[in-house]
């Protein structure tokens, strides 16, 4: 069925039928691509940056555990000391132990629980609300005073005031890992509704488009890509102050593990700590990445 | 200019048979005026035009006079400061559908792929018959990218995207095409080509076309009608009738009527052109 017909009653000037083959105009429409595919390099060639990429990767860690494995050994002193410090060996036999336990997988999930916790929260309010922001002049001249006084306060400041707040030091915990996360969600969000090509804004407009069309089929999706990078940075200062807060009001959780390491004079534990914050830290941040990749495949 | 146009495309005359009454275009006594931080600006002052359904008008002017301004208004994106623009005697309030508009930037959407893009507006009106993929496949055909209809924006050139572009605005069946400079960004073997392309898309729906260009071979190839916009705050100095035939394609550029008209409009447009720069140096 041609446009034509499909579209006689509502449609006064419909496509003719036969517009699909007059306007055609090969040489126009099909440069380029109409040849064949050319002969691929070879495999290894193309590949290889990225071979090269992961060959420097493993040779680069391999040499930062070398460095601390000499350091350690050899309880090298100079000014700062590695006297006391674990070396490779030691933390690797203290890991197989802590695997072994049931406690310390409870740290880690706990301490990705509160991250969970904490980090969704603060998504789910700071995008609506920095989309908001950012659409809206008067939302935005409204709330900008009050986030521009509490944006500068540290997360690991308001330990004291979140135990005060919150009747559990649950809560209080997951408030602390929020806060961090809020603010580079939400002033992401902001400057990506600011960066909004007008243009797009103009052609939806053009196309019938609503003002909530608008915003959930143009200003959101335009705005995705900054959305992602506040998430990125939030996560990581949602660790940050994850950690400081349980290193110093929690009972459980990777930080309090890895301070109460020091304090039990566990050495190699605190290592183990540090090593675990880190592979943690680097999980999230890749399945945010992951999930930005799916979300915009437009992207790359 | 070299025709690159297949010998498939001379096809006889397109059939004018589905124009119809609809898409006239009245601007009555229209002035723009910019009440900014740095002062009043008049950017379009006292201009009426009437177009007739079908025709395909270009205004041409020197940069700065106010062409883009005028046409954002047909668009509904500035409301006129005094006058009245009325498309088949509705008054134009807001953007709308009915108005389709196709840019001098790039302006599809990066997140949609190309049927997508085109499929964006007949899915907002509800007019999906059968189905809005399907009509956007109709268009992306016409301008000739099926094959690209998977791809996103980034992934085609400059000259694909105004196609699709174009495609986009047409695919909500609009009664006008606003079109400003929308060959602007392109090389010349291209914009040659995009412009008898654009004929041929036009004769066969028979739309009204609001074409804005500054490129005298542009305008004297595309239009019915040229009118020629003064230097700033712009008005409508000239108002001149193509007598060229039709279908028009690459030999046309070489023709004597032709070149008779480009010289009437090279010194129009020199001496505004010439006013414009010294307003912008002063
Ligand atoms: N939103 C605005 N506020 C203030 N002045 C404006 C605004 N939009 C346009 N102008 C001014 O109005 C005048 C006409 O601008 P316009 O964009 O219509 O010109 P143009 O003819 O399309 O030029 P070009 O060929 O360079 O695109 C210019 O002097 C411009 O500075
Ligand atoms: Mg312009």
């Amino acid at each position: 069925m041609s446009v034509a017909e499909r579209a006689v009653d509502d449609v006064p000037n419909p496509v003719p039928s036969d517009a699909a083959d007059t306007l055609v105009d090969k040489q126009l429409s099909e440069p380029a691509l109409v040849r064949s595919p050319q002969a691929r390099k070879p495999w290894l060639k193309r590949k290889l940056p990225q071979l090269r990429a992961f060959v420097f990767a493993i040779i680069s860690l391999v040499l930062f555990v070398a460095l601390w494995h000499v350091l350690t050994e050899n309880r090298v002193s100079f000014h700062v000391r590695f006297i006391n410090v674990p070396s490779p060996k030691q933390v690797l036999e203290k890991a197989e132990a802590a695997f072994k336990s049931a406690m310390f997988f409870e740290h880690a999930r706990i301490s990705c629980r509160r991250i969970g916790f904490g980090f969704v929260i603060a998504a789910l309010i700071a995008i609506p609300l920095g989309l908001v922001m950012g659409r809206y002049k008067m939302i935005r001249e409204f709330v900008t005073p009050v986030v521009e006084v509490i944006r500068p306060i540290p997360a690991i400041a308001w330990v004291p005031m979140s135990i005060m707040l919150w009747p559990s030091n649950e809560e209080s915990i997951v408030f602390i890992t929020f806060l961090g996360s809020f603010f580079p969600i939400l002033l992401n969000t902001i400057a990506g509704m600011g960066a909004v090509d007008p243009v797009l804004v103009r052609a939806a407009q053009s196309l019938g488009a609503s003002e909530r069309q608008i915003f959930r089929k143009v200003y959101f999706p335009a705005c995705l890509p900054s959305i992602f990078t506040g998430l990125a940075v939030g996560m990581g200062v949602a660790w940050v102050s994850l950690i400081a807060a349980e290193m110093i009001s929690g009972q459980f959780g990777i930080g309090y593990f890895t301070w109460e390491a020091y304090s039990l004079v566990q050495y190699a534990d605190i290592a183990l700590g540090m090593i675990t914050i880190g592979v943690l830290g680097l999980l999230s941040s890749l399945l945010i990445r992951l999930f930005g990749n799916l979300l915009m495949p437009w992207k790359s | 200019m070299l025709n690159l146009v297949s010998p498939r495309a001379k096809i006889e005359p397109p059939a004018r048979t589905y124009r119809n009454d609809r898409g006239r275009i009245e601007i009555d006594n229209v002035g723009i005026v910019f009440d900014g931080d740095r002062g009043v600006h008049t950017a379009v002052e006292n201009t009426s035009i009437t177009i007739e359904p079908g025709q395909f008008v270009c205004i041409l002017g020197p940069s700065g006079c106010g062409k883009s301004t005028l046409l954002n208004a047909v668009a509904g994106y500035v409301p006129p400061t005094t006058g009245q623009i009325r498309v088949d005697g509705e008054p134009v309030k807001a953007p709308g559908p009915d108005r389709g508009m196709v840019f001098q930037q790039y302006s599809l959407f990066p997140w949609m792929t190309v049927r997508e893009n085109v499929a964006f507006g007949p899915r907002i009106s509800g007019r999906g018959e059968p189905t809005p993929e399907a009509i956007a496949d109709t268009f992306i055909e016409m301008v000739g990218l099926t094959r690209f209809a998977k791809r996103y924006p980034r992934e085609l050139s400059g000259g694909m995207q105004q196609r699709v572009g174009i495609a986009r605005a047409l695919a909500n069946y609009p009664r006008v095409l606003l079109m400003d400079e929308p060959f602007g960004a392109l090389d010349s073997q291209t914009r040659a080509m995009m412009s008898e392309n654009l004929l041929k898309i036009w004769a066969e729906f028979g739309i009204t076309v609001l074409f804005v260009t500054h490129d005298i071979d542009e305008a004297v190839f595309l239009g019915d009608r040229v009118l020629v916009m003064s230097a700033s705050p712009g008005r409508i100095i000239a108002d001149i009738k193509i007598d060229l035939p039709r279908p028009r394609d690459g030999d046309l550029t070489v023709d004597e009527g032709f070149i008779r008209y480009k010289r009437l409009f090279h010194a129009q447009i020199r001496q505004e052109s010439l006013k414009a720069f010294e307003q912008q140096n002063r």
